[in-house]
């Protein structure tokens, strides 16, 4: 890359020096660099680069009809791809017009929000082996762990799930998943609280987090920051209370809200984040009890992809499969915007559609993106370690933030 | 607070600009309206300003090309009123061969980075912009890739071209 930012004004009597923080660090939790000039172990300015890991996400989708699309939303945050998927499959069905049944519905609260877990999971242990608490961290992680067998269990898959499709899900939820989610909810019930009693009083941990990297509610908005970085400033904007999907309007939930926006502020609304999540999925299992146990998907077979044993045994299906992987419905020429909430914030999917075999434009609001761009002007007269543990509080994930 | 109506939107915006700024759809209840690169600033500070309107989020800044008409390049703005949950979609359309625009950064700095990318793909120029280069792009890089005109796959390969689907 040219144009390195190079600090060229420094005065003469001054002797600073240049830093390079990342591109790979472990401190940077993934590929971004930080060219910091440095006095001493204070930070006087600062530039950020991005675009390591960019895959052209939105290029390629321009490309693919809309299911071939599934596996890129995977790879954006892969902390929490399942809202990844389900926000794009939402996207689609409301262009579609596609009416979801409301266990689908359920069923995609329960994936969502144990996605959300997950993600405050690793952000808020790794928050702690920043500060030098590695314990919280591998005790978490057997968490994170459950979680992923739920995933598996419901989809094949762990990490990159691709678990949504348009008008509800691949695959029911079979008795074993539903008994590990409600282990799942036992168990980290148990786990969240000692998790939290290790750190929401433990001195050295509150010393290195209270009043590091304050933002203002002003600041923040005026930067578009969304998620629990925001509510941690102290605005209650969230996008599953201001703007219900997936029947979140049925659920009885709080927006946990900070005070002064600092890096502990951001820790206990995530972990808060994490009680209601769970919550929400409680509230869920009861609801699913009361529909029907077949129901997985919409009955729209012109654009949800048949199961593949039908598609070798009857023809109906085969056309569709084949109409589907072709690129070959009819799709309104419409534009819309849907957005979700993201574990990191507002996760949007603006989709201008021509009628082809795919979007004519596909833009994505990335939460991290947007949230990141604050990160170097807010580290000005930073700590160096106080400028650690505020990149692991912004929870950035590289991949959602280059796309 | 609740929504405002799109009808009441585009009555305030009609008010003050009069045809300047002209609605364009409201698919799936959002509405779009347009408006042209020398109002694109005062339109954007009076919804973020005016006391009913309140827009005061920006969601979102991003464009589209569309290289058979003659003003090609859309920049289409997103805002957010977080007290009356309103959502609203702004587009400017810009001929290929002038594509500067004013910076929206002395409204938002958020704006900053979603401009640096749209021009990073677009190559659209935000004037008054405080660092506009690109940014998840290579500097050296010498098209805007996101343009209709530089195809991702072969352009050799016909099988999936739309005719052969009847379009």
């Amino acid at each position: 890359m040219q144009n390195h930012p190079v600090f060229t004004d420094n005065d003469p009597q001054t002797e600073y020096s240049t830093l390079n923080l990342g591109p790979t660090h472990p401190a940077t939790h993934g590929v971004f660099q930080n060219v910091l000039q440095m006095d001493g172990e204070r930070i006087v300015n600062g530039v950020s680069t991005i675009g390591y890991i960019h895959r052209a996400f939105e290029k390629i989708a321009e490309h693919r009809p809309f299911y071939q699309i599934t596996p890129l939303t995977d790879r954006l945050n892969y902390c929490s791809s399942p809202i990844n998927n389900m926000g794009w499959h939402m996207t689609v069905e409301k262009l579609l017009g596609i009416t979801t049944p409301k266990r689908v519905d359920y069923m995609r609260i329960i994936i969502m929000e144990l996605a959300r877990i997950t993600d405050h999971i690793i952000c808020n242990s790794i928050l702690g082996v920043d500060t030098g608490a590695l314990t919280g961290f591998t005790y978490m992680m057997q968490y994170r762990e459950s979680v992923y067998e739920i995933y598996e269990e419901i989809c094949g898959s762990r990490l990159t799930t691709n678990i949504g499709r348009i008008g509800g899900f691949e695959r029911n939820f079979n008795k074993i998943a539903f008994d590990k989610i409600r282990k799942f909810l036992k168990d980290f019930n148990y786990g969240l609280k000692e998790f939290e009693s290790l750190f929401n009083r433990n001195r050295i941990f509150v010393d290195r987090t209270r009043g590091v990297a304050a933002v203002t509610a002003e600041t923040a908005l005026n930067y578009s920051w969304t998620g629990p970085i925001l509510r941690a400033a102290g605005v209650d904007y969230d996008v599953r209370a201001m703007e219900p999907y997936s029947s979140y309007e049925e659920f009885d939930f709080e927006v946990p809200v900070g005070d002064n926006g600092d890096v502990y502020a951001r820790f206990l609304v995530r972990n808060e984040e994490m009680w209601q999540s769970m919550r929400l999925i409680e509230q869920a299992l009861d609801k699913i009890e009361k529909e029907s146990p077949e129901i997985f998907h919409a009955d729209v077979p012109e654009f949800y992809l048949p199961p593949k044993q039908e598609v070798y045994n009857n023809m109906e299906a085969l056309i569709y499969h084949f109409k589907i992987v072709m690129g070959e419905v009819d799709t309104p020429n419409a534009e819309v915007y849907h957005a979700v909430e993201g574990a990191n914030g507002e996760l949007g999917f603006y989709l201008v559609n021509d009628g082809g075999r795919s979007p004519y434009r596909l833009h994505f609001r990335r939460p991290s993106f947007i949230n990141y761009q604050m990160y170097a002007p807010m580290s000005q007269g930073m700590l160096l370690s106080d400028a650690i543990i505020n990149m692991s509080s912004l929870n950035v994930i590289a991949g959602e933030l280059d796309a | 607070m609740g929504k405002i109506a799109n009808e009441v939107l585009v009555e305030k915006l009609a008010g003050r600009f009069g045809d300047q700024v002209m609605p364009l759809n409201q698919d799936f209840g959002l509405l779009a309206v347009e408006t042209t690169k020398e109002l694109i600033t005062d339109v954007l500070a009076y919804l973020k300003q005016d006391e009913e309107l309140k827009f005061i989020f920006l969601t979102d800044i991003t464009a589209i090309h569309y290289p058979e008409l003659e003003k090609s390049i859309g920049v289409i703005y997103h805002l957010h009123s977080l007290t009356t949950n309103t959502r609203i979609c702004v587009k400017v359309f810009l001929t290929a061969d002038n594509v500067h625009i004013p910076t929206a950064t002395n409204l938002w700095e958020g704006a900053n980075w979603m401009e640096r990318e749209t021009y990073d793909f677009f190559g659209v120029v935000f004037d008054g912009h405080p660092d506009l280069r690109r940014i998840l792009n290579v500097d050296d890089m010498t098209v805007f890739p996101m343009r209709k005109e530089f195809p991702l796959e072969d352009p050799n390969r016909i099988d999936k071209k739309d005719y052969f689907f009847g379009r």
